[in-house]
């Protein structure tokens, strides 16, 4: 090994300080927020003066928080919807396009991902107007299709760069024995691509269900969903129960991240 | 139906979604291009004066920059902290790599409302950033940190360092470390090494990071509106403004395609540096 030079020494705590203030700007707010959901107090106070469950009880009783609770189910609905269709046409489109080296494939590709650069302010009020103007009023069904749009892109992606490993032997092979397309598909493409779809389909989920830009211009008194209602919550009174509810988001998500990593390898996927 | 061996797309699977982008996609973008050309709220003639009010007035212009600076601060913040992040992350085991990822995924999984909202309680005058200074006596009054351009980029810093860092995370995985090897032991600094080898060979993972968070910190409304206030305004703040409280269709479009012309701009720019660092 070579001798450390005053300059590696410098090298080594620029590197070290600034990653540990990354660490700590990552996970310090989201510790924080759970700290506070468990406050005695009526303001969003850190550290809480005591420790209680109360913004939870005020959460999960079914008469004052009925609105939260309204917009959560159809945050839900809407979020699952949109991601099962999404799935269904995002694998077939990643499908038609892999391994296709022409300019066609390349624009169908950057086309689908478009939603992810592009600005989904943009586009939530270019679909206010679209729907305005073609005369559909505000319903969940409309806040499907403006989701399934902006969410796609993350199944498409995954499933793509998961068919871009897939060795093309595999299905040669299965061809060659007699196998026909749609069987090689079910029982070869399927199965060792189904890993990359989940994890597509887990950020997709969660990305609808953090919505706000589509959201903001799709929904209506009506058809109220969650992340609106919470901002709502902050900028009228900074309720205390909008900790609660980052509690309870952030223990079902953790949830739902850990049984996906078991089943897919979701963080080997999402890191490379 | 198989798929993934033929040369040419197969134009019937790709048809549910890309018929879907059409109807719900381009469609609705078409209808917001018509609409800017709209001279007057109530949509009755057709005329260039939105256009010519937005871009004729100092005042929407000033919201254009101040856009732009925004999202080119949280791509500079971010680009600091993601690049020894993701050294660290290189140099650590397996295990201690695991509990890293979970750390740079859990803000990514806690919905953009819920970190808006986190900071509103550290960056508050009661918050813990200026409890912090008050007892350490580096400050005799709490600072206003809320409603400045420094507290949002604080905020949008740690909303958008997972999309900075995954692209930064594959790259770096990919990246042979032969070749840092190699230029250790021709003798160069850890510093050279790095502004020599490493950074050229991430560039590319770096682009696509900067290029995904320019376009989520310039549309961030939320964090924009709930950390800046009304006194920082942006280009998302002034869409929802006209078209949701003054209902003018027209000049809300405008704006609208200008946060779309100010973002493309933003990652054109992103990709044209790559392309001269690499001749370069």
């Amino acid at each position: 090994m070579q001798r450390s030079t005053f300059s590696d020494v410098t090298y080594a705590w620029a590197i070290g300080l600034l990653a540990g203030l990354g660490v700590l700007i990552l996970i310090g707010p989201v510790l924080i927020v759970i700290a506070t959901s468990f406050t005695t107090s009526q303001t969003l106070r850190f550290p809480p003066p005591e420790l209680s469950l109360r913004w939870y009880r005020d959460l999960f009783d079914p008469v004052r928080s009925a609105q939260i609770h309204s917009a959560a189910l159809n945050s839900v609905w809407v979020a699952g919807l949109a991601t099962i269709i999404g799935a269904v046409m995002s694998v077939l489109a990643a499908l038609a396009i892999t391994r296709v080296a022409r300019p066609s494939a390349r624009i169908l590709e950057a086309s689908f991902l478009s939603p992810l650069i592009l600005p989904t302010l943009s586009y939530g009020l270019a679909a206010l107007m679209f729907f305005s103007v073609i005369g559909i009023r505000p319903s969940l069904n409309l806040l499907i299709a403006g989701h399934l749009v902006v969410i796609a892109p993350f199944i498409f992606r995954t499933t793509l760069a998961s068919l871009t490993q897939l060795d093309p032997a595999l299905l040669e092979a299965s061809a060659n024995l007699g196998a026909s397309r749609f069987y090689g598909f079910r029982h070869i493409t399927l199965p060792l691509i189904a890993p990359g779809i989940a994890a597509g389909c887990f950020l997709a989920f969660i990305s609808s269900m953090d919505n706000v830009p589509v959201s903001l211009f799709l929904s209506n008194a009506r058809t109220g969903m969650l992340p609106i209602r919470m901002w709502g919550m902050m900028e009228s009174t900074l309720d205390v129960r909008v900790a609660a509810i980052a509690g309870v988001v952030i223990l079902a998500t953790l949830i739902l991240m850990i049984v996906m990593d078991r089943l897919t390898g979701l963080t080997k996927r999402i890191s490379g | 139906m198989a798929g993934g061996t033929g040369d040419k797309v197969d134009w019937r699977l790709a048809a549910p979604l890309g018929l879907t982008y059409l109807a719900f996609f381009a469609a609705p973008f078409a209808i917001l291009l018509g609409i800017s050309f709209y001279a007057d709220a109530e949509q009755t003639r057709l005329g260039l004066d939105s256009w010519a009010k937005f871009y004729g007035d100092a005042f929407y212009l000033k919201v254009i920059v101040d856009t732009l600076k925004l999202g080119v601060f949280a791509v500079t913040a971010t680009t600091l902290l993601a690049y020894p992040l993701a050294l660290l992350f290189r140099a650590v085991g397996p295990r201690a790599q695991r509990v890293l990822i979970f750390i740079i995924l859990m803000p990514l999984l806690t919905s953009v409302v819920i970190r808006t909202f986190a900071w509103i309680v550290i960056l508050a005058r009661e918050g813990v950033v200026n409890q912090t200074l008050l007892a350490l006596g580096i400050t005799a009054a709490p600072l206003n940190l809320l409603q400045t351009e420094l507290g949002l980029v604080i905020a949008l810093t740690q909303i958008e360092m997972p999309l900075m860092l995954l692209p930064l995370l594959t790259v770096m995985n990919q990246m042979d470390q032969n070749l840092v090897d190699a230029s250790r032991a021709l003798g160069a600094s850890k510093w050279r090494t790095f502004f020599r080898v490493i950074l050229p060979l991430t560039l590319p993972g770096w682009i696509a990071g900067a290029t995904l968070v320019f376009a989520s910190a310039t549309t961030a409304f939320i964090s924009q509106s709930v950390i800046g206030g009304a006194r920082l305004v942006y280009l998302p703040a002034l869409i929802w403004q006209q078209s949701m409280v003054v209902y003018n269709w027209p000049f809300a479009a405008v704006a609208s395609l200008t946060l779309l012309f100010t973002v493309l701009a933003g990652i054109m720019a992103l990709g044209w540096l790559g392309r001269f660092a690499r001749t370069g």
